[in-house]
């Protein structure tokens, strides 16, 4: 198989390999009954998973989940939404930030099963069509990253920040981005480019 | 994460009753439940999600107190313009905590709740009496610069790491509270204990009990307050102390004041002595650190931590000074 640009073939390698796992995973939970879901009033349950209802960018996904699987997991490794990052894993590094209801909030510590009902923004579900939301191309334009991991959770953070009225001055951006850390340390650039999306954004 | 079991109940009546399954415990925000799940620290057979319920996310005021629902999200309280006129230091104790999206996320009732952030307790590979009652305390005689210099004991020298509470303990605050017992109300200095010889247990709710408000009466020593955090880096940091104080002044004059501490002890701290000896004093930063030396006064230290008493001191002496701008 030949793929025309590197980065496709190897988010194909990490989607297939990452699902194979998971399914034998989740039958071994069925098998051996680990998973004690009972049926609720609130979430409907077959077996050990639990039938959750995922609105993501605006897609509705019906997945079948152990009750243990993040927000995060359910993006990543469910509906192969791979912008939304891991980091810490503990809610210490906002690698993970997705907005929840217009909301930031950090899918690592939101089980998905608890984000039933509520509208999901990502990364992907950012821009408009192939034009970039202004935080998106902010940072472009003032290079506010490195590696580039933490940036999809520094954008909707940085979006949420503004949406908020957070972003007043140099010191309250750099409180109310303080959930979001960078060890690349662009952050002199990541409040540059909030500076300059949150005019354009209208705020 | 071990396996549980879920359950999303729709009132409060029912969540009441899947609480009362063995080992049932409620999750709202889930900012600590699902960390410490990760960790294996906790490891709930049950969860009950109670985050959705309705009539429990508003603020309100009666004739004589603030009602907070419990499940009030941390940013909504810290925004609310009632604490931002009245109670700058409910407010304040808010948005100095945790990060954005934590706030977002973490109820007002899960966030008194709290669990220490002693590392010790974090592990599951160090012996902690708070995780496994009667193993022993690694943080005695370990690294113990983040822990409590009071209302310690032999078995437990972990702090209590939150803000909010550190706030509503220098107000007269209560909670209620609801199990399949019935309804019932708790005095906030009641609510955390100490940890003595039994430091598992972490505060006096009964298994299956949930707190559906927390109440702060109404009090002219709202306006003049502040909370006051001092932490190793600027923000998003847990206290390394901080001091809610709270003022109702005669001129230069104290007529009545509150201190509550944080970051120094094993729970949400009122340095009532500390107070006494200021009622009736001028207000000066002179008058200010004799209080904060009263406070202090009982501190017991470890080996990193002994820092925290002049810290503390610092840290009274320049709540009241910033409190007293208000009055």
């Amino acid at each position: 198989m030949t793929n025309p640009t590197p980065g496709a073939s190897r988010r194909e390698f990490l989607s297939t390999a990452a699902s194979a796992p998971l399914v034998a995973g989740a039958a071994a939970g069925v098998l051996g009954g680990e998973a004690r879901a009972q049926t609720t009033t609130g979430a409907a349950m077959a077996g050990g998973q639990v039938l959750v209802t995922l609105k993501v960018n605006g897609q509705t996904h019906r997945l079948s989940l152990d009750p243990r699987v993040t927000l995060v997991d359910a993006l990543r490794e469910h509906l192969g939404l791979t912008g939304t990052k891991v980091g810490c894993n503990h809610g210490q590094c906002g690698a993970c930030t997705v907005h929840k209801d217009g909301v930031r909030v950090l899918s690592c510590l939101t089980l998905a099963v608890a984000a039933e009902g509520s509208e999901i923004t990502t990364i992907e579900g950012l821009a408009d069509g192939d034009e970039l939301h202004p935080m998106q191309a902010a940072f472009v334009q003032h290079d506010a990253y490195q590696c580039g991991y933490c940036t999809p959770g520094q954008i909707l953070s940085a979006v949420a920040c503004v949406k908020e009225g957070h972003a007043g001055s140099d010191a309250e951006i750099r409180e109310y981005m303080s959930g979001n850390l960078c060890r690349c340390g662009a952050y002199v650039n990541i409040v540059a480019a909030i500076n300059d999306a949150k005019t354009k954004m209208g705020a | 994460m071990l396996p549980f079991a879920y359950e999303k109940p729709k009132s409060l009546d029912d969540a009441v009753k899947a609480l009362a399954d063995e080992g049932a415990v409620p999750i709202a925000g889930g900012t600590t439940m699902i960390d410490l799940m990760k960790l294996y620290v906790l490891q709930p057979p049950k969860l009950v999600d109670i985050g959705g319920l309705p009539g429990l996310g508003e603020i309100e005021e009666t004739d004589d107190a603030v009602v907070f629902g419990a499940l009030v999200r941390m940013a909504d309280a810290a925004e609310h313009p009632l604490l931002k006129s009245d109670y700058p230091a409910l407010s304040e104790a808010l948005w100095l905590a945790a990060s954005p999206q934590i706030r977002n996320m973490a109820t007002l009732g899960g966030n008194v709740l709290q669990r220490t952030r002693c590392p010790y307790f974090r592990d599951t590979s160090y012996r902690c009496n708070r995780r496994v009652p009667g193993s022993g305390c690694d943080a005695i005689g370990g690294i113990n610069r983040l822990h409590a210099v009071l209302g310690t004991s032999e078995t437990c020298i972990a702090s209590y790491p939150g803000d909010w509470a550190v706030a509503l303990a220098a107000f007269d605050t209560e909670v209620d509270a609801v199990s399949r017992a019935g309804k019932r109300t708790i005095a906030f200095a009641d609510l955390h204990l100490r940890p003595d010889d039994h430091p598992e247990r972490v505060h006096a709710l009964k298994e299956g009990e949930v707190i559906t408000h927390v109440r702060v009466k109404k009090t002219p020593l709202g306006k003049a307050s502040t909370y006051y955090k001092v932490r190793d880096r600027e923000s998003y940091a847990f206290a390394l102390a901080s001091v809610a104080a709270a003022l109702v002044m005669d001129g230069e004059t104290v007529k009545d004041v509150r201190l509550g501490l944080g970051g120094v002890a094993s729970v949400p701290w009122r340095a009532r002595e500390a107070e006494d000896g200021l009622k009736g004093q001028e207000l000066t930063p002179e008058t200010a650190r004799r209080a904060g030396e009263t406070a202090f006064r009982d501190a017991r230290t470890y080996d990193h931590n002994a820092f925290k008493v002049p810290l503390g001191v610092e840290t009274v002496v320049e709540a009241l000074m910033s409190a007293k701008t208000r009055a």
